[in-house]
C-alpha cells in the first residue's frame, strides 16, 4: 500500500492544479496579513475565504480526479490486492497532496504573520475541512457512475454546507424565536462542518462578545476544554463518516 | 481452470449474462465473441472480480473467487482503454507494479517491453502518449508477471499491424507453454491462427463453445470471420423463420 500512496503522491505534486492552488493560496494568505498591521483582522479575512473556498476546491477536485483514475483504479483492482487498500491508497494519496498544499499555502503564512492561538486554530479547521470534503467527494464519485452527476452532487454538497444550511438555520431561528435556542444550536452548528469550524476560530478572536447572549453560551461550551474535544471530534466524525460509507460501497460496487 | 457456473447479472433491469456455464483449460486459446452489449466484457469483468455476480459462481482452480484476492496473481489482465496517472512516468508505474508484487517473487517476462521498445519511453509521462501506445504499456503489464492466465479485452482495437503481429507471435508462445488466453475481439482476422476455440455470446446468454476444427468441419468454411459470419447469417435465419 505504502507504494501504490507514494506513486499517488508523486504524480500528484507534479499536478498543475495542485501547485497552482497551492501558489494561489499563499499567495492570497500572505497578501491579506500584509494589507494591515493588525493580524487577527487578517485571520478574520483569511477566515472567509478559507471557510468557502478551501471546501470547494477540495470537493471539486477530489471528484474529478477520481473519476480520471477510473481506469487506473480497474487495473490495480486487477491485481492481487485488497479492494480496501486500492481505496485506501486513493484516498491517503489525495489527502496528502492536498493538505501539504493548504499547509503551504495557507499554514506556512499564518504561522509567519501571526502565529495566535486563532491562527492555530484556523490552520486545524483548514486541514480539516480538506479531508471532510475530500471524503464528501470519495462518497459521491463511488455513489454515482455517471461523472457529471458526481460532479453535480459534489457542488450540491459544497452548495449545501456552504449556503443553504445557514439559510435554514436562520429559518429555524425565526420560527421558533419565542424559545431558548442556545442549546440546540450548538447540536445544529455540529451538522455543518463548516459552522463548527467558523465557530471555533471566532470564539477565539475575542468578537464573542459582540454576539450576545447566544455568543456568550458558545463561548461558554465551546471555550471549556470539553467544548475543544466536541469540536475536534464531530469534525472527525465528519470525516470518518462519509468515509466509511464510502468503503462499503466501494466494496460492492460493479467497475 | 477456470469453471463459470451458472453465472447471472443484471445490472438493474437489464440482464449482462444469463445463467452462463463455461469451463477453461490449460492450453486453450479462447476467442469471446458476440455482438455489442452481448456480455463479453461483463464476463471477463466477473472472472477478475471487478463484477459481483448476480447469481452463480466463479471456479479459479476449485476455489471460489468471490471475495476473494490472491487468486488474481495468476491473472494479467489487459482492459480495453488504458488510462494511467496523467503525471506518471511509466518507468514509475513499471516500477510500482513491481514493488506491488515483490514479495510473490515471480518471473519477470520482459519480452514485450523489448518487442515494444518501451525502454525508449520510460521518460514519458502518460498524458503525452498516444491511445495505441498506453495500450502497449497496458500490454506489457498484462505479461509482466508471467500469470497462469491471460485476459485480453480487444488487444488488437489501438495497435499498429507491426505491434499487433508481435503480440500475436507473444500469445503464441505463451500458449506453448501451457497457459490459458482468453481474447476478446471484433477483428476476427487478426485472431486467426491463435485461437483454438471459440465462445459465442448473444443477448446475454451463451450460444455455443466449440473448437475451431469443429466449426471447420460443421461450416465449411476455414477462415474464422468467415465462419462466425455464416453462424451469424444461420442464426438470424432461423430468427426469420420463427418470425420474430
Amino acid at each position: 500500500m505504502k507504494n501504490i500512496i507514494k506513486y499517488i503522491i508523486l504524480d500528484l505534486l507534479r499536478n498543475k492544479i495542485i501547485i497552482g492552488y497551492t501558489v494561489f493560496l499563499f499567495i492570497l494568505s500572505a497578501s491579506i496579513f500584509n494589507l494591515g498591521a493588525d493580524s487577527s483582522k487578517g485571520i478574520l479575512s483569511l477566515l472567509n475565504i478559507v471557510l468557502i473556498f478551501l471546501p470547494l476546491v477540495s470537493i471539486i477536485f477530489s471528484t474529478i480526479y477520481l473519476y480520471n483514475s477510473s481506469e487506473f483504479i480497474e487495473l490495480m483492482l486487477t491485481q492481487p490486492l485488497k479492494r480496501r487498500t486500492i481505496l485506501l491508497s486513493e484516498f491517503a494519496g489525495v489527502s496528502a497532496a492536498m493538505l501539504l498544499a493548504v499547509f503551504i499555502g495557507v499554514g506556512i503564512p499564518v504561522i509567519i504573520f501571526d502565529g495566535s492561538n486563532a491562527g492555530w486554530w484556523l490552520i486545524i479547521a483548514s486541514l480539516f475541512l480538506t479531508i471532510i470534503f475530500i471524503a464528501l467527494a470519495f462518497y459521491a464519485s463511488i455513489a454515482t457512475r455517471d461523472k457529471s452527476k458526481g460532479i453535480g452532487i459534489s457542488i450540491l454538497l459544497w452548495f449545501y454546507f456552504a449556503l443553504i444550511y445557514d439559510g435554514l438555520v436562520l429559518f429555524f431561528l425565526f420560527s421558533f424565536s419565542d424559545y431558548p435556542l442556545e442549546k440546540p444550536m450548538i447540536a445544529l452548528c455540529a451538522l455543518n462542518p463548516i459552522d463548527l469550524a467558523r465557530i471555533a476560530i471566532l470564539l477565539k478572536l475575542d468578537i464573542s462578545a459582540l454576539m450576545g447572549y447566544t455568543g456568550a453560551v458558545f463561548q461558554d461550551f465551546f471555550g471549556s476544554s470539553e467544548g475543544v474535544v466536541f469540536v475536534i471530534c464531530a469534525l472527525m466524525l465528519w470525516a470518518v463518516l462519509p468515509c466509511w460509507r464510502a468503503f462499503a460501497l466501494f466494496n460492492k460496487k460493479d467497475m | 481452470m477456470i469453471h463459470v457456473k451458472n453465472l447471472t447479472k443484471k445490472y438493474g433491469k437489464t440482464t449482462a449474462l444469463q445463467n452462463v456455464n463455461i469451463r477453461f483449460k490449460k492450453s486453450e486459446c479462447i476467442a469471446l465473441i458476440g455482438p455489442n452489449g452481448s456480455g463479453k466484457t461483463t464476463l471477463i469483468k466477473s472472472i477478475l472480480g471487478l463484477v459481483i455476480p448476480t447469481e452463480g459462481d466463479i471456479f479459479f482452480n476449485g476455489k471460489s473467487v468471490l471475495k476473494e484476492w490472491q487468486y488474481r496473481k495468476e491473472i494479467g489482465y489487459m482492459p480495453q482503454i488504458s488510462r494511467f496517472p496523467d503525471n506518471m512516468k511509466v518507468k514509475q508505474l513499471l516500477e510500482m507494479m513491481k514493488n506491488v508484487r515483490k514479495n510473490e517473487d515471480r518471473k519477470l517476462d520482459e519480452d514485450l517491453i523489448q518487442a515494444f521498445g518501451i525502454e525508449d519511453i520510460l521518460n514519458k509521462t502518460m498524458h503525452s502518449l498516444s491511445g495505441g501506445t498506453r495500450q502497449k504499456v497496458s500490454a506489457c503489464i498484462a505479461f509482466l508477471f508471467s500469470p497462469q492466465v491471460l485476459i485480453l479485452d480487444e488487444p488488437t482495437a489501438g495497435l499498429d499491424p507491426l505491434s499487433n503481429e508481435k503480440l500475436k507471435q507473444k500469445i503464441e508462445k505463451e500458449k506453448q507453454k501451457g497457459k490459458l488466453i482468453l481474447i476478446t475481439s471484433h477483428v476476427l482476422s487478426d485472431l486467426d491462427d491463435v485461437v483454438s476455440q471459440v465462445v459465442y455470446l448473444q443477448e446475454s446468454k451463451l450460444v455455443f463453445h466449440k473448437t475451431i476444427a469443429e466449426l471447420e468441419t460443421s461450416t465449411g468454411e476455414q477462415k474464422l470471420n468467415r465462419i462466425i459470419a455464416s453462424i451469424m447469417k444461420e442464426s438470424q435465419l432461423i430468427n426469420e423463420n420463427a418470425g420474430v
